[in-house]
């Protein structure tokens, strides 16, 4: 077969091909470069085609199955009860809480990502722009459990938070907050501002790479320009920096969103006993041994990031990411 | 020419960055605190004394050492497999355009793009409908999959900057496409691929949602950890733990950064 191929080429090479079984195999594959192509992506796509989409299939078709309320079997039929399940009130208020939380935390990881990204892209140079960067890498890059467990040792009734308040005579300011309905509890701990804190803290980097990276791309002199015109820098910051800034912002929303909407771990440890969308999925299918209910609750992730990215690239943050 | 060069940030600007920063890293040095602590209970600061006891206390537990073989052994093998499918994809991706070449390149973001428990429960599902039982393997398919991409992301920027003419040159001289992978491709990528693989390692060695969907009853590091967070037997080795476990991701991570920077000068970079 090799030697056919290499026959069936009109043009005669200028070097004689190369001896031997490897030699002749290379050049098989220099001059097909197609072949070469079809070899190199077999195993990653063979890989990720049977394992994660494979997977991703079997879940999505579980979602169609649905639970014999007696038995606690699943029965393997066609329907669509599961989603009729997925649409009562409690299953509804944690698919609400989830998205809102999602929200909040996105919207002041971006609060809190610009000062941190625009000194980064602007100010910083050499060592300090290293420097920086590192700053934001290192706390990306480590341990997930670990930075909620900082936290809980900070957050807990007995520790550094709390602390400090009294030190500061604060401790009033503290007890107010806990008392209010829903962003309150026994200590921030066990409360939705806990969460949030926490949410906050560990996607943060998250935001910060892409804002950065949109922003160096944003001339300096256009900033200048702004100012000679008259601006205030509040004006600059709205009509320049800001629209500049959005595709980056929107970037690093898509991670902060999103890994919102899944995790289970944060809520699980710092957090109320009411459910977000990962531990509803993740008692629906251990506990609950409801797969298909479980399932069907992986979907509304699936669908809301879909749509978020489908809008997210029509702004052309994916060029950002 | 920046005309700004020199000129100092605003005094505002200036606190609120370097409030983020201290945001982002005074709590991950609290453990290092904690992790010396006294108090065997609660989690009370400051810590009423210092103590390097639970240092030997950790060393002598089992579990914690079978956990971290787990780790180490599952984080080993997963690393081995997305170098491989991260870098052959990566090559293709960056030599030729092909239809599909977007479709890839999606698929290969999608396991981390994606919340971490979609993988991890599709994965469950998908073990219990093919009947396969929870094993060490179970738990690197989970991981290789979303380590991939690490790879693929930093081999696919070292491949852009490595310039086509030099596998020419090669190939012209008359080596074979082994020859040249071996002598040309390989020794400028390698750093890359180096730097991506600490990566992967550091992915897989901290990874916790998708594992706990596909270990079954065998703990790695990070689920022992989940264990002690919402079942605490023994807190001071759980602050010990974490402390090792910081560390152990933290050098990987500053080993890839200089490897890559330095990568920038790599040769045929500027060509």
């Amino acid at each position: 077969m090799t030697i056919a191929a290499l026959n069936s080429n009109p043009a005669p090479a200028i070097l004689p091909g190369s001896g031997g079984m490897r030699g002749a195999l290379s050049d098989l594959l220099w001059r097909k470069p197609s072949l070469l192509l079809l070899l190199m992506l077999l195993p990653p796509i063979l890989w990720l085609g049977i394992v994660y989409i494979g997977s991703l299939f079997a879940l999505l078709l579980q979602s169609f199955f649905s639970i014999d309320e007696f038995s606690g079997l699943i029965n393997r039929q066609f329907t669509l009860k599961t989603y009729g399940d997925l649409l009562q009130a409690a299953n509804l208020d944690i698919i609400l809480r989830t998205v809102t939380m999602a929200a909040l935390v996105t919207l002041a990881s971006a609060v809190i990502a610009f000062p941190i990204a625009y000194y980064a892209a602007r100010y910083a140079r050499g060592r300090w722009k290293a420097l920086f960067y590192l700053g934001v890498m290192l706390p990306l890059w480590s341990s997930y459990l670990v930075k909620i467990y900082a936290w809980k040792l900070i957050l807990a009734k007995e520790g550094i938070l709390t602390w400090l308040l009294a030190k500061l005579h604060l401790l009033w300011l503290l007890d107010g907050w806990l008392s209010l309905p829903i962003v309150g509890g026994n200590s921030v701990s066990v409360s939705f501002t806990g969460t949030f804190i926490v949410f906050v803290y560990v996607w943060l980097p998250f935001m910060i790479l892409p804002v950065q990276a949109a922003l160096e791309r944003v001339p300096g002199n256009l900033v200048e320009a702004s100012s000679d015109l008259g601006a205030s820098p509040g004006q600059t910051f709205r009509n320049v920096l800001f629209p500049l800034a959005l595709p980056g912002i929107v970037a690093g929303s898509i991670f902060t969103f999103s890994l919102t909407l899944g995790d289970y771990i944060i809520p699980q440890i710092i957090g109320t006993s009411r459910l977000f969308i990962g531990q509803a999925v993740y008692s629906q299918q251990g506990t609950a041994g409801n797969i298909p209910l479980a399932a069907a609750f992986t979907v509304v992730p699936i669908v809301i990031m879909g749509f978020y990215l489908w809008g997210a690239k029509r702004m052309g943050a994916f060029d950002a990411l | 020419m920046r005309s700004d060069r020199g000129q100092s940030a605003p005094l505002g600007l200036k606190i609120a960055a370097a409030g983020g920063l201290l945001f982002l890293h005074l709590p991950i040095f609290l453990i290092f605190v904690y992790a010396f602590t006294t108090e065997e209970k609660s989690f009370v600061w400051p810590p009423p004394g210092l103590t390097t006891q639970w240092f030997a206390v950790t060393w002598n537990r089992p579990d914690v050492w079978a956990a971290l073989s787990l780790s180490v052994r599952v984080a080993a093998i997963s690393t081995i497999v997305a170098l491989v499918l991260g870098t052959l994809c990566a090559a293709a991706v960056s030599r030729t355009r092909f239809f599909g070449r977007e479709t890839i390149s999606l698929l290969v973001i999608l396991p981390i793009a994606l919340p971490g428990i979609i993988t991890g429960i599709a994965l469950r599902s998908a073990f219990s409908l093919a009947e396969i039982p929870f094993s060490f393997w179970t738990i690197v398919l989970g991981h290789a999959t979303f380590c991939v991409v690490v790879v693929y992301n930093n081999a696919v920027a070292r491949f852009r900057r490595t310039s086509g003419s030099m596998i020419e040159a090669s190939m012209d001289l008359g080596a074979d496409g082994f020859q040249t992978f071996r002598h040309v491709v390989l020794p400028n990528i390698a750093t890359a691929l180096l730097a991506g693989g600490m990566l992967a390692f550091a992915l897989s060695f901290d990874e916790v949602i998708v594992t706990t969907f596909t270990a079954g009853q065998q703990q790695t590091l990070p689920i022992w950890m989940l264990e002690e967070l919402i079942r605490p037997r023994q807190r001071p080795v759980t602050n010990v733990v974490a402390m090792v476990v910081v560390l152990v991701t933290l050098l990987p991570i500053l080993a890839a950064y200089y490897l890559t920077r330095d990568g920038d000068q790599i040769a045929g970079s500027g060509k």
